[in-house]
């Protein structure tokens, strides 16, 4: 069911009502908690990228002012466990042992090997530097290809390979499709390393309480974290409450279960006292997770004609030294999104994941599915290149038609609804596709040193993870359903309860909005409460845009179950049958009648009395839903970039962008508009600006925004927006999430106006991110001979 | 993120703040803080003392002073951007300070503290090379003046000696000269690869006399001295300038970093000083 005449919140650019504290800051962020004799940790991190620990002594650091207590690997070998994880892709993959503090041997540069614990932060920060670890330096292993050779150092001696798994599927006949097809291309394109960089850092509090503990933390999942600290720590699952309190940002890169999670609880367990760490900015760009980092091997099939024959994709994925929560899952949810919008006769797609001595990559914004699309909107213009055809053209001659829906792609999947007709029609529109086309041949038969360029993207991306029966075909270690209770209060406003675990996405205000119409109370009469896992005891938390499509759903079933007891409340303070009340704008009333009528605030009232219920009827006016989807959303979009490209200097500037996405319905524009600009900027992020390089020792040297270009406001173009709306089949509210839409679509789109504008200069490809100097580069052939190690 | 610890110190006189330096060559000065402070949290610097000199006074604003402007060291980007005696006299200064950073850094950033950090990659050094600027210095010796050929050393090092604070710019008025600075970044906010300040007089369609300041193309601020002989009497020209500007990198001994490498930063010095030129000439 969707939006009714009297629904008048839903799709309401309703102001964010977290945002006046979010904004000020004047609310729980982690470092805000200040706990009385709360003990500081600092972490000593290895300034190796391998080697074997031969000695930690910190006794001298013990003797300075403040400080309580220090701790090396070896002191907590017995207790701490392995970082987890949660999905082991195959049957025969190798998960090396993760101590959250390294024991033995350290496997990348700013791995944790002792830390020291003090009564404020800067004698914390000054004993680091009285710490002296001494170490064995080992092969740092550095590059995908070379790790994988016969008689390559490795990562873990032990394990005797850096191959962590090797994950194929086929579907169709390949062979088939490549032997007889007129046109084959071939490209490897590199997703390069990027640090998602949230604005908050991460953080941790936690608390000893007798046996039990709270713990604080800067966490996107804190029902996961929970659960995790638990089967890590062997502490009882119902001795540990974790909040997460008001969250600044995380972009997958707090979907994660940490060394300094893990080793903030034990050591508020070892000292009996509270203890906090805060992670520095530099610290948190060398030890939170990282994403991306794939090489793509890419081939695609096709007839003279455009039709797509088959897609051939392997990938090395770098793992980074361990395996954490999600690790070998980021490329294997892309292996599915691959094919795209496109309809195909065979596709074959395997990922080898390898460990390399760097920090280990996870989730981050997308999660796959960006790769995923990048290759196969890169390798389409290519395509179109080949054939000379316009890459618009190619895409209509492959893509699903909407009376296809629901269609199920080469890979398995069935895309419920969509509409690629619509959504590219008006981009077009509003770009001018045709004029920009004609001053493009103008600037190019002219010899214009500044280049136009036009890049397209038509995505899609599979969201609202997940059909718990699908993840767990996957291999993935837990389920993808949602939790959501919601209670009338005696006084008339509402509580609801989300497993969702907002971190800056503004669920407060959408889930008001839901709430607001299906129980026809004030926007401003309903609180939502999240993250804490006593507070909001079942869920499972905020990642891969499913907190609307799952969350959501769960609370719109926990709504309608709270308005089907009042109704029988209702009924009977009216003294009607149930079957004759109507319900609308939050007033029962018996249908076609002038009899008196009753609000859901007297309904709640009474329910709260219970003076006089129905027979059998449970005091109180509440209900709850677990939701486990049906199957996945598919949101999909048209962007469209224009770029003006010096080739003399190799600058890139994005002339124009235009972004028409295709999100189901829309709760709130507002939400959904700040979302597109956001991903926006991270995926041109990518195309043109950040990049974690390591050198040729395995030390990051992008460790401080100096060195990692996160691009501001100023350096990103006016963006057009708009949207086509089709629905989504897989929900009540057909809604299809929009958390990482911005961000799969706009690399490509980028990436291929680029490389458009600089063809007539034989270029076929700039590796990302397309920087002045590489531009430059592959303008004039001139070699880069002093290149860092990737 | 946390600074070591250190004494603070923000003596009220001139002769008090270089008494403290002198005493003490572990001491920092600490002037707007921009460059000091994220050194200080890197913990890349360990002074025992920082003298802050901003209770001193006669150490900011700007000054006529025939044919200079004098400008002092505590003067803030902000405040040199929007100078009048600035804009009317060395109008290049007040562009190329325009490009410094942020807002936010430009109200709390000062010019002698960029000077005297002597960050080849920072924006003003380039300019007050190009400008031929003298930089006026107080230590324990007294007051002497150093020519901005001989102030900047090296990399991050000046003239200064151990005691000596810089204590104002001066500035010879280039009136009737036109100039650009070209300032190419990866981002807003980010170090120039390549800056290119450059200043020209022309008289009836002809570049009679060029100056050209390079930021990041070597451990110092680069003067130009090849181009600025092959601009002497050149059209003022696009064609004629972008020849000329053939010769931009050749007293460069450019870095090789992350952000761009020595042969780029060649090629980008020779495009931007063309550019650069060019604007100045209006050609």
């Amino acid at each position: 069911m969707t939006t009714t005449p009297e629904a008048p919140n839903l799709g309401r650019a309703q102001a964010r009502k977290e945002d006046a504290r979010l904004l000020t800051g004047r609310t729980n962020w982690t470092d805000n908690i200040r706990l009385p004799g709360a003990l500081h940790v600092a972490f000593v991190r290895s300034p190796l990228a391998h080697a074997r620990i031969t000695g930690v002594d910190y006794s001298a650091a013990l003797e300075l002012p403040g400080v309580v207590a220090a701790f090396s690997g070896a002191d907590f070998a017995d207790e701490q466990g392995s970082l987890p994880c949660a999905w082991p892709v195959t049957e025969d993959i190798v998960t090396p042992a993760h101590p959250p503090m390294a024991v033995d041997e350290v496997r990348y540069a700013g791995e944790a090997v002792a830390c020291v614990v003090a009564r404020d932060a800067q004698s914390a920060a000054d004993a680091l530097e009285a710490v002296d670890v001494d170490y064995e330096p080992l092969p740092a292993v550095l590059d995908m290809e070379a790790a994988l050779a016969d008689g390559a150092d490795l990562v873990h001696a032990d394990a005797g390979t850096n191959r962590s798994f090797l994950w194929p599927l086929t579907e169709g006949d390949v062979d088939a499709a490549f032997d007889g097809a007129d046109v084959v291309v071939t490209r490897r394109y590199r997703q390069q390393r990027l640090i998602p960089a949230a604005m908050e850092p991460r953080a941790v509090v936690c608390r000893p309480e007798g046996d039990s503990f709270t713990l604080w933390s800067a966490t996107q999942i804190p029902h996961v974290l929970r659960v995790m600290l638990a089967m890590t720590t062997g502490i009882p699952e119902q001795d540990i409450r974790v909040i997460a309190p008001d969250v600044g940002g995380g972009f997958g890169s707090k979907l994660q279960v940490t060394a300094e999670e893990v080793l903030a609880l034990l050591l508020a367990r070892r000292l009996g006292l509270p203890v906090k760490w805060t992670e520095t900015r530099s610290e948190g760009f060398q030890t939170t997770h990282h994403g991306r980092d794939q090489i793509q091997d890419v081939s695609i099939a096709a007839d003279a004609d455009g039709r797509i024959r088959g897609l051939k994709v392997d990938l090395l994925a770098d793992m980074g030294a361990y395996l954490m929560l999600v690790t070998p899952g980021v490329p294997i949810l892309g292996a599915l999104m691959f094919p795209g919008i496109y309809k195909m006769d065979a596709y074959s797609f395997s990922c080898t994941g390898v460990f390399t001595t760097k920090m280990p990559t996870d989730a981050y914004r997308g999660a796959g599915r960006p790769e995923a699309t990048y290759a196969i909107e890169r390798i389409m213009n290519e395509l179109a290149d080949e054939l000379g055809m316009d890459p618009l053209e190619l895409r209509r001659r492959n893509w699903i038609a909407h009376e296809e829906f629901p269609y199920t792609t080469i890979a398995g999947l069935t895309y419920d609804s969509g509409n690629y007709e619509a959504a590219t029609e008006r981009a077009v529109e509003l770009f001018g596709y045709s004029e920009l086309r004609a001053e493009q041949e103008r600037r190019r038969a002219a010899g214009d040193p500044v280049q136009l360029g036009i890049g397209v993207s038509t995505f899609t991306e599979m969201c609202g993870l997940a059909p718990s029966r699908v993840l767990g075909s996957l291999r993935y270690g837990a389920g993808g359903w949602e939790h959501a209770s919601v209670r009338m209060l005696p006084t008339g406003k509402v509580e609801v309860v989300t497993g969702s675990s907002a971190h800056g996405q503004g669920h407060e205000t959408a889930w008001s909005q839901i709430v607001a119409d299906r129980l026809g109370v004030p926007f401003e009469d309903i609180r939502v409460l999240h993250g804490d896992t006593q507070v909001a005891p079942r869920g499972m938390d905020t990642y891969g845009s499913r907190s609307l499509v799952v969350g959501g759903t769960a609370v719109v079933r926990a709504c309608d179950r709270v308005v089907d007891k009042a109704r029988a409340i209702a009924a009977h303070m009216l003294e009607a049958a149930e079957e004759d009340l109507e319900f609308s704008g939050g007033v029962f009333r018996v249908r076609g009648t002038e009899r008196p009528s009753a609000t859901i605030q007297e309904v709640s009232l009474a329910a709260f009395a219970a003076h006089d219920l129905p027979e059998e009827m449970e005091a109180s006016l509440d209900s709850e839903a677990t939701v486990d989807p049906d199957d996945f959303s598919y949101p999909h979009g048209t962007h469209l970039c224009a770029v003006e490209v010096d080739t003399e200097t190799g600058r890139t500037r994005i002339r124009s962008y235009v972004a028409v996405d295709d999100v189901g319905t829309i709760v709130n524009p507002m939400i959904v508009e700040g979302q597109v600009h956001g991903g926006l900027a991270q995926g041109i992020a990518q195309a043109l600006y950040e990049e974690a390089v390591y050198d040729t020792e395995g030390n990051l040297v992008t460790s401080t925004m100096a060195d990692y270009l996160l691009p501001s406001a100023a350096d990103l173009p006016d963006f057009t927006t708009d949207r086509t709306v089709t629905p989504s089949t897989t929900n009540p509210l057909g809604v299809k999430g929009v958390g990482e839409a911005g961000t799969i679509a706009s690399t490509p789109a980028v990436v291929n106006a680029v490389v458009d504008a600089l063809r007539p200069y034989g270029v076929r490809d700039v590796p990302m991110p397309c920087t002045p100097e590489r531009v430059w580069r592959a303008v004039t052939g001139v070699q880069d001979n002093e290149g860092a190690a990737q | 993120m946390i600074p070591p610890r250190f004494d603070y110190t923000r003596p009220a006189t001139l002769a008090e703040a270089v008494g403290i330096l002198a005493a003490d060559e572990d001491a920092k000065v600490l002037a707007g803080g921009q460059s000091l402070l994220p050194l200080l949290r890197f913990r890349l610097a360990s002074p025992t003392s920082v003298v802050d000199l901003g209770a001193i006074a006669g150490l900011r604003g700007v000054a006529d002073e025939g044919g200079h402007v004098r400008v002092g060291a505590l003067t803030t980007h902000y405040e040199v951007v929007n100078d009048p005696l600035i804009a009317a006299h060395c109008g290049l200064l007040a562009q190329a300070t325009r490009t410094v950073a942020d807002p936010a850094v430009r109200h709390r950033g000062t010019i002698g503290g960029s000077m005297a950090h002597a960050d080849p990659a920072g924006d003003l050094p380039a300019v007050a090379l190009a400008l031929a600027a003298e930089f006026l210095v107080t230590g324990p010796g007294g007051d002497r003046s150093v020519p901005a050929a001989e102030f900047f050393v090296d990399y991050l090092t000046t003239a200064l000696e151990p005691g000596e604070v810089l204590t104002a710019i001066r500035i010879p008025k280039l009136d009737g000269w036109s100039f650009h600075y070209e300032k190419f970044s990866r981002t807003a906010q980010a170090w120039a690869i390549v800056g290119v300040a450059a200043a020209v007089r022309r008289v009836n369609g002809d570049i009679t006399e060029a100056r050209v300041g390079l930021t990041n193309m070597g451990t110092t601020p680069v003067r130009a001295d090849s181009v600025e002989s092959a601009c002497r009497g050149i059209p003022a020209q696009a064609d004629a300038i972008h020849e000329a500007a053939r010769s931009a990198d050749a007293e460069a001994d450019p870095p090789s970093d992350l952000s761009a490498q020595a042969d780029y930063r060649r090629h980008l010095a020779r495009v931007l000083t063309g550019r650069a030129l060019a604007r100045a000439a209006g050609s």
